[in-house]
C-alpha cells in the first residue's frame, strides 16, 4: 500500500541524506520525494511517498523517529489529506496544431509558460491521476521534455494522524 | 562570562566539562592543534595506541566497565577510516562513545585533499548521530550535545568531525547549560497501564522466564531484576550482552541462551509460557529460527528503543522506557497486589534438565581443554575483582559458557558485530578505567594477532592486562563450521600454532610470556601471569579440534542442538505437574 509520509525535520545540512539513506539501508524504495522549508525557517518538510505494508512501515517510521534531526512524522490518511504534484511539459506544437495543444491545456486548467517556434511548455498542478491523463493526451503531439516534482501534501483542516507509539 | 580561546582549547575544555579523565588516540596532521592543546591538559590522561582501531575499542572497553562514555581522538583520512570497525562495534552493542576525527580545512573539503575522507558520510549508518563542525563557535554546543546523545536513551557512538581551521579558529567559550534537541526525547518512564498489565501476566504465569540483555547493564537495573526474580521466583537467562546483569551463581540463573546456549537454557525458552524480555533485541544468534522461538509464550518486551519492540517478534505487552524504572514499577505492582510465586514445578523441571543436560567436556583429556582453562581462570581469581574480556569465536563462546559472571560491568565481549581483535584493546581500555581490577582477555590465536601491536600500549602505559590465548592453531569457529557443514575442508582456517611464538612476542614488547602445554601446566602459568606486575601473555596450547557444543545449526530452532548428550527435550516433570491451562 502507498503511504504519504510528511516528515518535519531540522533545516540543517545533511538531514535529507540521513533520511533517504535510512530508507535505502532498510530496503525501502521511495516512490516520490519533495523537500522544502516550512513556515518556520529552521524546519523543513520532507514529503515522501513509499509503498510498504503496515508492519515494515511501522519499523521504518520508528527508525526514522530515532534520527536526532527528525521532529515529527505523519502518515497522512489519503481521505484526509490534500496533495499536489507539479509538472512542466514541453510539447511539440507546430503552428498548425498549436490550437489543439492550447485546448488540452485549458481543459486541464494548466498554464502555458513558454512559447517556442515549434513547441509549447505547459505548467500543470494536480493529483497524479489528473497529470497522468493530461500527459496521455499530450503524448499524441510528441512530448519533447518533461519534469515533475514529487508529491507535496498536508492534512486537511486540523485533522492529522500522527504515527506515534502509544505505549 | 566568556573567554576567547582556540577551537582546540575549547574542545579540551568541553571534555573536561564532561568529566572526561581518560581518552585514547593517535595524532596526525590535521589534529595537531588539538594535540597541542592536550599537551597542556593536566586533567586528562591520553593513552597513545598503536592503531586507531585500538583507540576506539579501548574507549569501548573503558565505557563498558565504567559506565562512562569512552572518548577517542584520531586524525583525518586513514585515521578516521581506521575507527570504522570500532564505531560499528559500539553501535551494534549500544556503547556510549564520543569519537573525534580531524578533518581537512573547510576551504578544501570536497576537493579530495590530502588525507581527506568523508567520515560523517561513512559513519552515517553506524553512529547514533554525527557532526561536521563548520565553525569554532559551534564546538561547545556540539560537544555538549554529543555527550548527551551518546549517553542517554539507548546509548551509542557519536562522531564529531573537526576541520583543522575550526580547531585553529577562535571561539568565545561558554559552556552551554543545557541541550536543545527538539527531535531527541527518549522515553524513560514506562506506561503505567502497560506495567500493570505485565505484572498481571507475571502473576498468572506458571512457566515464566526473564530474558535479560545488555539494556539492563546500560540501565543499571541489576538490583531491580534480582528483586523481581526473587519475588516471583523467575528463572533468568542473560544474553551474551547481558552477562553479569544477574549473578550466574544464583539458583534462578539458567545460563546464556542461543546458538551455543546450554540445552537446559534453550529448552526453558522453548517451553516457557511467558517470556519477559528486558533490554534485549531478539537477536538471531539468540532466537535461531524465529517461528520456533518461545513459540508457546506470551511476550512482554521492555526496551528504551521503541524500534526494537516488535522488530523481530510480535509482542503482547510492549513497554517503552528505562528498564530500571519499569522493573521497579513491576516489583511495586506485584507487591501491591500480593502476587505469590507459582514457579515451583517449573523450576524443578528446569533443574531436571540442568542435571540431565549440563554443559560438559572431556575432563580427563591429556591435552589442555579450553573449557578447563576458563574454569581455572574463574577459580584462581575468585578472591579478586576480575574483569573478563573476550575476543570473538570459540574462545568467546567457551568464556560465555564456563565463566560465571557475578556482577555487571565485569564482562566485555563484542556481541552484535562479532569483532575479532576487539578483546585485547578493550581490555586495555577496561584496565585504564578500572586500575584496581584484574583484567583478563580470553583470546584466540587468530583474534589476538589482529591487534597484537597494542602490547606496546599496555606496556608503555602500565596497564597490566593478562591475555590468555586458547591457542588451537586454527580459526577455531571457522574450522568448526567447516568440520560440521563443509566436509572438514579446512579452507584457509589453519594457523601455525607456533608462529608467532607468543612467549617471545610478549618478551619482545617487554611483557611477560608463559606457555602451558599440558593440563598440569595451566594453573602455574595462569598464576604466574596473574601475579606478574605488568602485561602478560599465557599461550595455552589447547585441544586443536575441539568444538563448541551444544550448537544450534544456523537457521535451526534452538531446541534442536548438535552435540552434547542426546535426550528428550521436554522434561517429564513438566507434563505431570503443569497440566492445567494457564491462560484461560
Amino acid at each position: 500500500m502507498q503511504h504519504t509520509l510528511s516528515v518535519l525535520v531540522e533545516n540543517k545540512p545533511g538531514v535529507l541524506t540521513r533520511v533517504t539513506s535510512l530508507f535505502a539501508r532498510r530496503g525501502f524504495n521511495i516512490d516520490s520525494l519533495a523537500v522544502g522549508v516550512t513556515e518556520d525557517l529552521t524546519l523543513s518538510r520532507i514529503t515522501m511517498v513509499v509503498s510498504a505494508a503496515e508492519t515494515p512501515l511501522e519499523q521504518i517510521t520508528k527508525q526514522l523517529h530515532k534520527l536526532v534531526n527528525v521532529i515529527k512524522i505523519q502518515d497522512l490518511d489519503p481521505a484526509e489529506m490534500v496533495y499536489r504534484e507539479l509538472v512542466l511539459i514541453k510539447v511539440n506544437a507546430p503552428p498548425d496544431r498549436r490550437h489543439e495543444v492550447i485546448e488540452v491545456t485549458n481543459v486541464f486548467r494548466a498554464k502555458i509558460i513558454d512559447v517556442g517556434k515549434n513547441s509549447l511548455t505547459i505548467e500543470a498542478t494536480g493529483t497524479v491521476e489528473k497529470l497522468a491523463a493530461m500527459e496521455d493526451l499530450l503524448r499524441a503531439y510528441g512530448i519533447k521534455e518533461l519534469a515533475r516534482t514529487g508529491r507535496i501534501a498536508l492534512a486537511r483542516g486540523s485533522r492529522e494522524r500522527e504515527r506515534r507509539d502509544h505505549y | 562570562m566568556s573567554e576567547r580561546i582556540t577551537g582546540a582549547e575549547a574542545l579540551v575544555r568541553g571534555l573536561v566539562a564532561e568529566g572526561v579523565d581518560i581518552m585514547f588516540g593517535y595524532p596526525g596532521g590535521v589534529v595537531l592543534p588539538i594535540y597541542d592543546a592536550i599537551y597542556d591538559a593536566e586533567d586528562i590522561r591520553h593513552i597513545l595506541v598503536r592503531h586507531e582501531q585500538g583507540a576506539v575499542h579501548a574507549a569501548d572497553g573503558y565505557a563498558r566497565v565504567t559506565g562512562r562514555p569512552g572518548v577517542a581522538l584520531v586524525t583525518s583520512g586513514p585515521g578516521a577510516t581506521n575507527t570504522v570497525t570500532g564505531i560499528a562495534n559500539a553501535y551494534m552493542d549500544s556503547i556510549p562513545l564520543v569519537v573525534f576525527t580531524g578533518q581537512v580545512a573547510t576551504s578544501v573539503i570536497g576537493t579530495d585533499a590530502f588525507q581527506e575522507s568523508d567520515i560523517t558520510g561513512i559513519t552515517l549508518p553506524i553512529t547514533k548521530h554525527n557532526y561536521l563542525v563548520k565553525d569554532a563557535k559551534d564546538l561547545p554546543e556540539v560537544i555538549k550535545e554529543a555527550f548527551h546523545i551518546a549517553t542517554t536513551g539507548r546509548p551509542g557512538p557519536v562522531l564529531i568531525d573537526v576541520p583543522v581551521d575550526v580547531s585553529k579558529g577562535e571561539v568565545d567559550f561558554v559552556w552551554p547549560a543545557s541541550v536543545n534537541l527538539p527531535g531527541y526525547k527518549p522515553t524513560y518512564r514506562g506506561h503505567a497501564k502497560q506495567i500493570k498489565q505485565a505484572a498481571n501476566l507475571i502473576a498468572k504465569a506458571r512457566k515464566p522466564l526473564l530474558y535479560v540483555g545488555g539494556g539492563v547493564i546500560a540501565s543499571g537495573a541489576s538490583k531491580e531484576i534480582k528483586e523481581l526474580a526473587e519475588l516471583m521466583q523467575l528463572p533468568v537467562t542473560c544474553t551474551l550482552m547481558g552477562k553479569g546483569a544477574f549473578p550466574e551463581d544464583h539458583h534462578l540463573s539458567i545460563g546464556t541462551p542461543g546458538m551455543h546456549g546450554a540445552k537446559y537454557t534453550n529448552y526453558s525458552i522453548t517451553e516457557t509460557d511467558l517470556l519477559i524480555g528486558i533490554g534485549v533485541r531478539f537477536d538471531d544468534r539468540v532466537t535461531g529460527k524465529l517461528a520456533a522461538f518461545a513459540s508457546k509464550a506470551k511476550v512482554i518486551h521492555i526496551d528504551i528503543d521503541p524500534a526494537e519492540i516488535g522488530k523481530n517478534r510480535p509482542v503482547d505487552v510492549p513497554i517503552v522506557g528505562d528498564a530500571k524504572h519499569i522493573v521497579a514499577g513491576l516489583v511495586a505492582e506485584l507487591r501491591k497486589t500480593g502476587a505469590e510465586p507459582r514457579t515451583d514445578a517449573w523450576m524443578r523441571a528446569i533443574d531436571d534438565w540442568r542435571s540431565r543436560f549440563p554443559l560438559h567436556y572431556h575432563k580427563e583429556s591429556e591435552t589442555i581443554m579450553p573449557q578447563r582453562v576458563v574454569e581455572r581462570i574463574d577459580e584462581l581469581t575468585a578472591d579478586r575483582e576480575t574483569i573478563i574480556c573476550t575476543e570473538v569465536g570459540q574462545n568467546q563462546m567457551w568464556a560465555m559458557q564456563f565463566h560465571k559472571a557475578l556482577k555487571p560491568r565485569n564482562w566485555v565481549s563484542s556481541g552484535g558485530l562479532g569483532t575479532m581483535g576487539f578483546g585485547f584493546p578493550a581490555s586495555i581500555g577496561a584496565q585504564a578505567g578500572r586500575p584496581d581490577a584484574l583484567v583478563i582477555d580470553i583470546a584466540g590465536d587468530g583474534s589476538f594477532q589482529m591487534v597484537s601491536q597494542e602490547l606496546t600500549t599496555a606496556k608503555i602505559h602500565n596497564l597490566p592486562v593478562k591475555v590468555v590465548i586458547l591457542n588451537n592453531g586454527f580459526l577455531g569457529m571457522v574450522r568448526q563450521w567447516q568440520e560440521l557443514f563443509y566436509g572438514k575442508r579446512y579452507s584457509e582456517s589453519i594457523l601455525p600454532q607456533d608462529c608467532p611464538d607468543f612467549v617471545k612476542l610478549a618478551e619482545a614488547y617487554g611483557c611477560f610470556g608463559v606457555r602451558a602445554e599440558k593440563p598440569e601446566d595451566v594453573d602455574q602459568a595462569l598464576q604466574a601471569a596473574f601475579a606478574f606486575d605488568g602485561p602478560a601473555i599465557v599461550d595455552c596450547r589447547v585441544e586443536a579440534e575441539e568444538c563448541v557444543y551444544p550448537m544450534v545449526a544456523p537457521g535451526g530452532s534452538i531446541d534442536e542442538m548438535l552435540g552434547g548428550i542426546p535426550g528428550c527435550p521436554v522434561s517429564e516433570m513438566l507434563d505431570d505437574e503443569l497440566l492445567e491451562e494457564v491462560w484461560e
